[in-house]
C-alpha cells in the first residue's frame, strides 16, 4: 500500500461514494488538512457578543493557532496570534477578561490589544529595532456576517460571503427567530474532548441516519418527537450548500406540525413573552411562519455547527483528537426562551449530555474502527439514486442519506487538490 | 470549626451514608443509587468553576430530580452507548468535614479521586464534593450533590459514569 505522504491523484482516496479510511488518521494527511483547509479557508473564531465592550478580549483558535480575540479602542475586532514577537513566550495565558494592553511575563514586553507593540523594558539596548515591525502577529483577513466572526490565514481569497455563499441564508434563518434580529453568546462553554478525527465530528452533524439509532434511549425515556424527523418516512431533507456547508432541513415535517415552536418541543402558551416579541418584530402571519420552522441545523465547513438551539465550534487537537466547544444560543433581550434554550442545551450536550455522550462514543469507536490497515474504504453513497435539485439550485436528499458527506467530500477534495 | 466543638457521631454517620453513595455509584447501580435523593434533589457538576451561576452559564450536569430520573432511566435503556460496555469505576472519597449543620440539614465536604476505565482509555478524575444530606428517620437523603472537578475548566473527555 502507498503511503499518504505525498497524494498525487485525489481521485485515488476520494470517491464519489465513499473515501479511502486513512484519510481520518494518517498524520501527513493532517498536516495538509492544516495547510490547504485550516490555514487557507474561512474558519469560524468567536461571536461579537463574546467581547461587547471596548478592551474585552476571548481566547479562541484558529487551526493549531492560539488566537487572543479583542475588541479595541476603534471598536474593531482583532485576532491576535498568541505568540510574542520577542523570543515566543506566550503571551497571555486567561481565557478572557478587559484590558486595553497585554504584558508578556518573560521580559516585560507591553502589546496594545490591537497588536502594536507599545513598550520594551530597558528601552535604551533597542536602537536598532523598528517597533512597528515587532507587533504582534495577526490573522490577516477577518469578516463576520450576522455576528459571526471568521478569520483566514490566507491574505487574498473569496470573500466570506463568498465562500458562505448559500449558507448565510441559515445564519439568516436563525437570527429571524430571534425577536431582536441578533444573538449572543453569553453562556460560557462546554469543552468536550474526543478521541477522534475532526472529520467524524463535521460528518456526523448533519448525519441525520444515525439519531434513531444511537439516539435510541432519549427516545425511550422522555417524550421527545426526534424520532419522526430522522426516520425513512421523515420529509425532512438534507441539503448540500456547496463550499462543505450542508444542512437537515427539517421544516417540512414542522410544516406538516403546523404549531408554533414545536421545533422546540414547546408551544406558544409557555412562551408568551417571546411570542408577543416575535410578533411585535415581524407581524402575525410571519412571525408564525418563522415560529413554525425554528432554527437550523446546519454545518458550516470546517467547525461551526448550528444545531437548532446550541452552537458548536469544531477545533482539531491533532489527527486523532478533537475539542467540541458548545454553548446555548440565546436570543438578545428574550429571556423567557434563553432559559430554556440553556436547560435544553445542559441536558442534551457536553461530556454528560444525553445525546452528545452517545455521538462521541461513535467518533471514537469510529475512529478505532478506521485504523484497520486492510485496504479499507467507507461507503457513502446510501440515496444517491434519489439526490436532486431544489428551487434554488441545491442538491437535496432524503435526510437519512449520504448526501451531506459527499458534499463535504467533494469539497474537501477540491481543497487538497488545490 | 474548633475541633472539641465537632459532632463526631453526625460526622461519622454522614461519612456512612456517602460511602455507600460512592460505592453504588461505583458499581453502576443506578437505581439503588437513585433511591438515595430527596423529591427536591438536585446534582450539579459546573464547567469551568465553582463560581459560575448554574442558572445563568453550562454545566456540565444541573439535574433537578426528574433530569436525574432521566438520566438514571437513559443509563438503564441499554442504549446508553457511552456507557457500553460498562464503564468500571473506583473512587477513593476522603477528608470529610462537617461544613454546616442547619436544622435537619447537614453539609459536608470532601475530596474524591476516580479511577475510571472506558472502552477507550483509562482515566484519573479528581473533585471537590459538596452533599447536602437531610436527616430522615434514622438516616439520610440527598438534597444536593455538587461535584466541582479540580479541571472543569479544561476540555474534558466522555462522563458516563456517576460521578
Ligand atoms: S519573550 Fe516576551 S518579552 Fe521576551
Ligand atoms: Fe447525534
Amino acid at each position: 500500500m502507498n503511503d499518504l505522504s505525498s497524494i498525487e491523484n485525489w481521485d485515488d482516496h476520494i470517491f464519489s461514494d465513499g473515501v479511502d479510511g486513512r484519510l481520518y488518521n494518517d498524520q501527513h494527511v493532517f498536516e495538509q488538512e492544516l495547510k490547504k483547509i485550516w490555514y487557507t479557508t474561512w474558519v469560524y473564531v468567536g461571536h461579537e457578543s463574546e467581547i461587547p465592550n471596548t478592551n474585552d478580549f476571548v481566547m479562541k483558535s484558529l487551526g493549531l493557532e492560539p488566537i487572543i480575540m479583542t475588541r479595541s479602542k476603534d471598536g474593531n475586532v482583532n485576532l491576535l496570534i498568541n505568540t510574542c514577537t520577542h523570543r515566543g513566550n506566550k503571551l497571555c495565558s486567561k481565557s478572557k477578561g478587559n484590558q486595553g494592553s497585554f504584558t508578556c511575563p518573560y521580559h516585560s514586553w507591553t502589546f496594545k490589544n490591537d497588536g502594536k507593540l507599545m513598550g520594551q523594558a530597558y528601552p535604551d539596548g533597542f536602537k536598532n529595532a523598528d517597533k512597528s515591525a515587532l507587533g504582534l502577529k495577526r490573522v490577516p483577513r477577518i469578516a463576520s456576517y450576522g455576528g459571526f466572526i471568521f478569520g483566514s490565514f490566507a491574505e487574498e481569497g473569496p470573500t466570506l460571503e463568498e465562500y458562505l455563499g448559500g449558507a448565510t441564508e441559515l445564519i439568516d434563518r436563525l437570527l429571524a427567530n430571534s425577536p431582536s434580529g441578533e444573538i449572543e453568546v453569553t453562556t460560557g462553554y462546554l469543552k468536550h474532548k474526543v478521541r477522534g478525527n475532526w472529520k467524524l465530528l463535521v460528518e456526523n452533524e448533519t448525519d441525520g441516519y444515525h439519531p434513531g439509532f444511537v439516539h435510541a434511549s432519549v427516545f425511550m425515556v422522555s417524550n421527545s418527537r426526534i424520532n419522526e424527523l430522522y426516520g425513512d418516512k421523515s420529509s425532512s431533507l438534507s441539503r448540500d450548500y456547496g463550499n462543505g456547508h450542508t444542512e437537515i432541513d427539517l421544516r417540512p415535517e414542522f410544516r406538516k406540525r403546523g404549531e408554533e415552536l414545536s421545533w422546540f418541543g414547546t408551544n406558544k402558551e409557555r412562551l408568551p413573552d417571546y411570542v408577543e416579541q416575535m410578533k411585535a418584530a415581524h407581524g402575525d402571519e410571519k412571525a408564525r411562519e418563522i415560529m413554525i420552522d425554528g432554527t437550523p441545523h446546519a454545518m458550516i465547513f470546517p467547525n461551526l455547527f448550528i444545531a437548532e438551539i446550541q452552537m458548536f465550534v469544531i477545533e482539531p487537537i491533532s489527527v486523532s483528537e478533537t475539542v467540541q466547544h458548545v454553548t446555548a444560543i440565546q436570543f438578545k433581550g428574550s429571556p423567557d426562551i434563553n432559559r430554556r434554550l440553556r436547560q435544553q442545551t445542559m441536558g442534551s450536550v457536553g461530556p454528560a449530555g444525553f445525546l452528545l455522550a452517545d455521538d462521541s462514543v461513535m467518533y471514537e469507536r469510529t475512529h478505532q474502527g478506521l485504523q484497520t490497515k486492510t485496504g479499507y474504504r467507507t461507503y457513502t453513497g446510501r440515496g444517491n439514486h434519489r439526490e436532486r435539485l431544489d428551487e434554488d439550485g441545491y442538491l437535496v436528499g432524503d435526510s437519512t442519506d449520504d448526501l451531506p458527506s459527499r458534499g463535504i467530500w467533494k469539497h474537501y477534495k477540491s481543497l487538497m487538490e488545490a | 470549626m474548633s475541633l472539641a466543638n465537632i459532632n463526631y457521631s453526625l460526622l461519622r454517620e454522614a461519612e456512612q451514608f456517602l460511602f455507600v453513595e460512592a460505592r453504588l455509584a461505583d458499581e453502576n447501580r443506578y437505581e439503588d443509587w437513585e433511591s438515595l435523593w430527596a423529591d427536591d434533589g438536585v446534582y450539579w457538576v459546573p464547567a469551568e468553576n465553582a463560581e459560575i451561576d448554574p442558572e445563568k452559564e453550562m454545566s456540565i450536569i444541573y439535574d433537578n430530580r426528574s433530569r436525574i430520573s432521566v438520566r438514571i432511566r437513559q443509563f438503564l435503556s441499554g442504549k446508553r452507548y457511552a456507557a457500553d460496555p460498562e464503564i468500571k469505576v473506583r473512587r477513593v472519597v476522603s477528608n470529610f468535614e462537617l461544613l454546616e449543620e442547619d436544622g435537619d440539614e447537614v453539609l459536608v465536604g470532601c475530596n474524591a479521586i476516580y479511577f475510571v476505565s472506558t472502552e477507550s482509555d483509562d482515566e484519573v478524575w479528581g473533585s471537590r464534593n459538596e452533599f447536602r444530606l437531610r436527616q430522615v428517620g434514622d438516616g439520610f437523603e440527598l438534597a444536593r450533590k455538587n461535584v466541582f472537578l479540580v479541571n472543569a475548566h479544561k476540555a474534558l473527555p466522555n462522563l458516563a459514569f456517576l460521578i
